[in-house]
């Protein structure tokens, strides 16, 4: 489907009928059906990238088949009600935020506006609350007296095929931001609700090509891109050359090195598109400048984790590759590049999951001897975090000047964010890094910080309209700083980000570029030997890189 | 139509102890059993709640972080926010349960021409959320001094306080409590009504326990203030139900046991509704726990170690050729190539 022309999509999210704008639907949300047409789902999974998962030792992914959405029959498994209800039991049983969460809403409502697919599309049932009692009401009907003994009237229903059609669609409208987890009175976050119902979608062969292909192809491969070693390494190996040619400096990286000190993971996305490139680029010139004994590697190319997207097994198998890589390899520790839900995976679950870490040693810089306290049991730490300590101490020279051409503001990634704390060591590295940038408004950063609205593996074209509604509030704010300030950089510490904010801005704020923090470390890194290539700016005048690791020489 | 329904329901109820309560002999089983049955439900269910939620493992430390973490030591760790120490944990934790400190975040957000989406800070629900819960525990505590006997001084205080003897309102005293509760009340229901967005989503069971404690609030006043009632005879029949000797020795008003009946249904209902919010705050992972799990290893009992990646032996095994073209180091060479012939 044709993505609406940007005027035609302004009016229709401020006047078109919806529950944001002030249409109360007439029926009530459990009698209305979800329709599915072209443009408001991801294509369903390949049947091959199933199959090649449900091969896989520790995975489950059954009922591989050719499907679609907008077909009445979706060809379940014949027992698909005992499945998801077995399923659910299950996970009930395992997870107390779930219980909890299905027991403790009193639909106070105070998280409705919170969500920014309800903000951009106004469908009630992106209503976080509402996109819970999805759920809820089949718990409630199935695993609870009152709706054992009272059923509708209780706020239970049926586990029908509409109720599961309504979980898919639904549950692909959910970024899992933890937006709206921040204003519940009871914590409740949807991001798990959406996690269970993405698993029980699964054990019925339900599930989205753009999340399990790349989640085989990390399995495989060891990237979500499925880059091959070999091509993995190219694709570095251009960067490195990229940045000696524009710094003069020689860039000297390994891959899958033993006994290198630290093994440097990071979203494959970040060597193989702009502009997460030159975020990468970043890296190898920093890590060069301050001669960091470390390795990439090609086996644990993939710092992202569609995992996550699916279900916890799958998360699981794929992060593990993180620390049998350091074993592999004998580093000390692990260093991680800018990506969000990397982090959330890295830091709320990692260690859980595939630790305890006992043959890594706690991170501690070589070059500032700071022992990173924080990670001690995980080892793992992350760019933002090394890079910042670099500069407190002054180990790293930084002239802002070099980033005269970018007037930045910060984008808080949900993950870092919402799931990890990561807030002031970017913002510390921004201010050490550019001349001059500013905050978008308070509402909208920090804990508070808006989805770019295609996290959780939504990054897919053929819902473009949908990522650009939820991706509204983002924008919006951005829209604010750049009529404000001219601000002409959208910074922020994650990969999803940086392809998905960059088709967020071509649409809504043509103009306003995406980089990671780590490009403006490189662009003001100043390099022993450097003899920096002369390029032309935009008025035409010649001087040294003056769109810095941007400029085309 | 769900709000009808849960009205009814509450008319239904108070008929049933209404007419109930008048038939001889009836007023043993409404003063008496089912109080009793009452209590014994409300515990025994807000207990085999609780204790079925902690049958659960928390499996992740996933709390939702609001601020800053602690990492390196210049900056600046928002300890109530993002915690790392028990301590912090428990301010974190103590504040949202007496103050409701998330809801204090609240803001309401407005789409405009433009579009121009707009957020402004919205404290309604949660100042009338305070007004109810407080209230609502104010008259909990000071109907102790109907079960207690004698009234304890700070008990006494207490009601002096709540009934503001100073200003000397109506006659018997007007409590604040009975005024601020029914405030609360109404902005709660009445948002539910106005608000589209929580109109839409409001269930029965939404409806239900507003009327319910609406109808008890309102039994009471009419009790205390309208509907003269024997103060004694009641006492001594409640003082009798906490030392196990309930007596009902003289007659007492049908709206005594309507406003028992009530209570009861309310303690039945408790365990089973969402009222359960009540101990489910205390169990919340996304807010109880310490944001320290990159420190700290948290234990899932159910882990799996049978999970492994797909193995790096495997790996190299499909790729060995190309990475030796690459150059990049491996475990095992190549074999050597057999002259093709």
């Amino acid at each position: 489907m044709a993505l609406a022309k940007l005027e035609q999509l302004s009016k229709s999210v401020v006047q078109g009928p919806s529950l944001a704008t002030g249409a109360v639907p007439t029926k009530d949300w459990m009698e209305t059906p979800v329709i599915f047409k072209e443009g408001n789902f991801a294509y369903p999974a390949k049947q091959e990238k199933v199959e090649y998962l449900d091969s896989q030792d520790g995975l489950s992914f059954p009922n591989a088949r050719i499907w679609s959405p907008d077909e009445d029959d979706w060809k379940l498994p014949e027992n698909w009600q005992e499945t998801i209800l077995k399923g659910l039991k299950e996970r009930l049983d395992k997870f107390r935020s779930l219980k909890i969460f299905m027991d403790c809403c009193v639909r106070c409502g105070a998280c409705a506006d919170k969500c920014h697919f309800f903000l951009g599309t106004g469908d009630p049932k992106n209503m976080p609350v509402l996109r819970a009692e999805l759920l809820r009401s089949v718990y409630r009907n199935d695993f609870t007296l009152a709706g054992k003994l009272f059923g509708k009237m209780a706020g239970g229903r049926e586990m029908t095929v509409g109720v599961l059609k309504e979980w898919f669609m639904y549950s692909y409208q959910c970024t899992e931001c933890r937006r709206c987890s921040v204003f519940c009175p009871y914590g409740i976050d949807t991001a798990e609700v959406t996690m269970m119902l993405r698993e029980l979608l699964h054990l019925v062969g339900v599930g989205i090509n753009w999340i399990l292909e790349p989640a085989s192809n990390s399995n495989r491969t060891g990237n979500h891109m499925g880059l091959q070693p070999h091509t993995f390494k190219d694709n570095v190996d251009f960067l490195a050359e990229d940045v000696e040619s524009l710094t003069g400096v020689k860039i000297n990286h390994t891959f899958n090195r033993k006994g290198a000190e630290v093994l440097f993971i990071t979203p494959s996305a970040d060597v193989f598109a702009e502009p997460g490139l030159y975020t990468a680029m970043g890296y190898l010139a920093l890590f060069e400048q301050i001669g960091l004994d470390y390795t990439w590697s090609t086996y644990a190319s993939e710092g992202g984790n569609f995992g996550l997207f699916t279900n916890n097994e799958l998360m699981k198998k794929l992060n593990a590759k993180m620390y049998a890589e350091a074993k592999r390899l004998g580093v000390k520790y692990i260093i991680g590049g800018e990506c969000g839900h990397m982090w959330r995976v890295i830091h709320q679950y990692m260690d859980t999951m595939n630790g305890p870490a006992d043959f890594l040693e706690v991170p501690r810089s070589p070059i500032t001897g700071t022992v990173f306290e924080n990670a001690k049991s995980t080892k793992m730490i992350h760019i933002s975090e090394f890079t910042a300590d670099l500069i407190k101490h002054g180990k790293i020279k930084l002239d802002p000047s070099r980033n005269k051409h970018v007037k930045a503001t910060y984008h808080d990634s949900c993950n870092p964010a919402r799931a990890m704390g990561l807030l002031d060591e970017p913002r510390y590295i921004l201010d050490h890094v550019v001349p001059d940038w500013v905050e978008m408004p308070e509402n909208t950063i920090r804990e508070q910080t808006f989805c770019c609205g295609s996290g959780t593996g939504l990054n897919t074209d053929e819902i473009m309209e949908l990522r650009m509604r939820a991706g509204l509030p983002r924008a919006n704010a951005v829209k604010h700083v750049i009529d404000k300030h001219d601000v002409n950089m959208l910074s922020c510490v994650c990969a999803i980000d940086r392809a998905t904010l960059s088709s967020l801005m071509g649409y809504w704020n043509p103009g306003c570029d995406v980089c990671g923090v780590s490009e403006l470390v490189g662009n003001a890194l100043v390099m022993d030997n450097e003899k920096r290539a002369m390029g032309y700016d935009a008025e035409g005048n010649e001087s040294e890189l003056p769109d810095g690791l941007r400029t085309m020489v | 139509m769900k709000y009808a329904f849960s009205f009814l329901a509450v008319l239904a109820l108070v008929l049933i102890a209404w007419l109930g309560s008048m038939i001889p002999g009836m007023q043993y089983l409404f003063g008496v059993a089912i109080p009793y049955l009452a209590i014994l439900i409300f515990l025994g269910g807000f207990v085999y709640k609780v204790v079925e939620w902690a049958k659960s493992p928390v499996p992740f430390s996933i709390p939702t972080t609001c601020g800053q973490g602690k990492s390196l030591d210049f900056i600046k760790q928002d300890k109530l926010d993002c915690p790392t120490k028990t301590s912090e944990v428990v301010a974190r934790m103590f504040l949202e349960i007496v103050a409701f400190r998330s809801l204090f975040r609240n803001t309401k957000s407005e789409l405009h021409e433009g579009p121009k989406i707009t957020y402004e800070s919205s404290r309604w629900l949660w100042i009338a959320a305070l007004l109810f819960h407080y209230s609502f525990l104010v008259i909990i505590i000071r109907h102790m001094r109907l079960f207690l006997n004698p009234v304890p001084e700070w008990l006494r205080f207490l009601d002096f306080l709540d009934a503001g003897a100073m200003l000397q309102v109506g006659a018997p005293l007007l409590y604040a409590s009975d005024l601020t509760i029914l405030a609360g009340i109404l902005f709660l229901f009445g948002r539910r009504l106005v608000s589209r967005n929580v109109r839409y989503i409001s269930l029965a069971n939404d409806y239900f326990p507003l009327f319910l404690i609406f109808a008890i609030v309102t039994t009471g006043m009419l009790m205390r203030y309208f509907l003269h009632t024997d103060i004694v005879v009641v006492k001594q029949l409640l003082v009798g139900l906490v030392t196990f000797s309930p007596v009902i020795n003289a007659e007492i008003g049908s709206i005594f046991y309507i406003h028992v009946f009530l209570v009861s249904a309310l303690l039945i209902y408790f365990p089973f509704s969402k009222l359960m919010h009540m101990g489910g705050i205390f169990m919340s992972p996304t807010r109880n726990m310490a944001n320290d799990s990159r420190a700290k290893r948290h234990i899932n009992p159910w882990n799996d170690p049978s999970i492994k990646p797909h193995s790096y032996a495997g790996y190299e095994d499909e790729f060995r050729e190309f990475m030796v073209d690459a150059g990049i180091p491996v475990e095992k060479e190549l074999p050597p190539k057999k002259d093709e012939e």
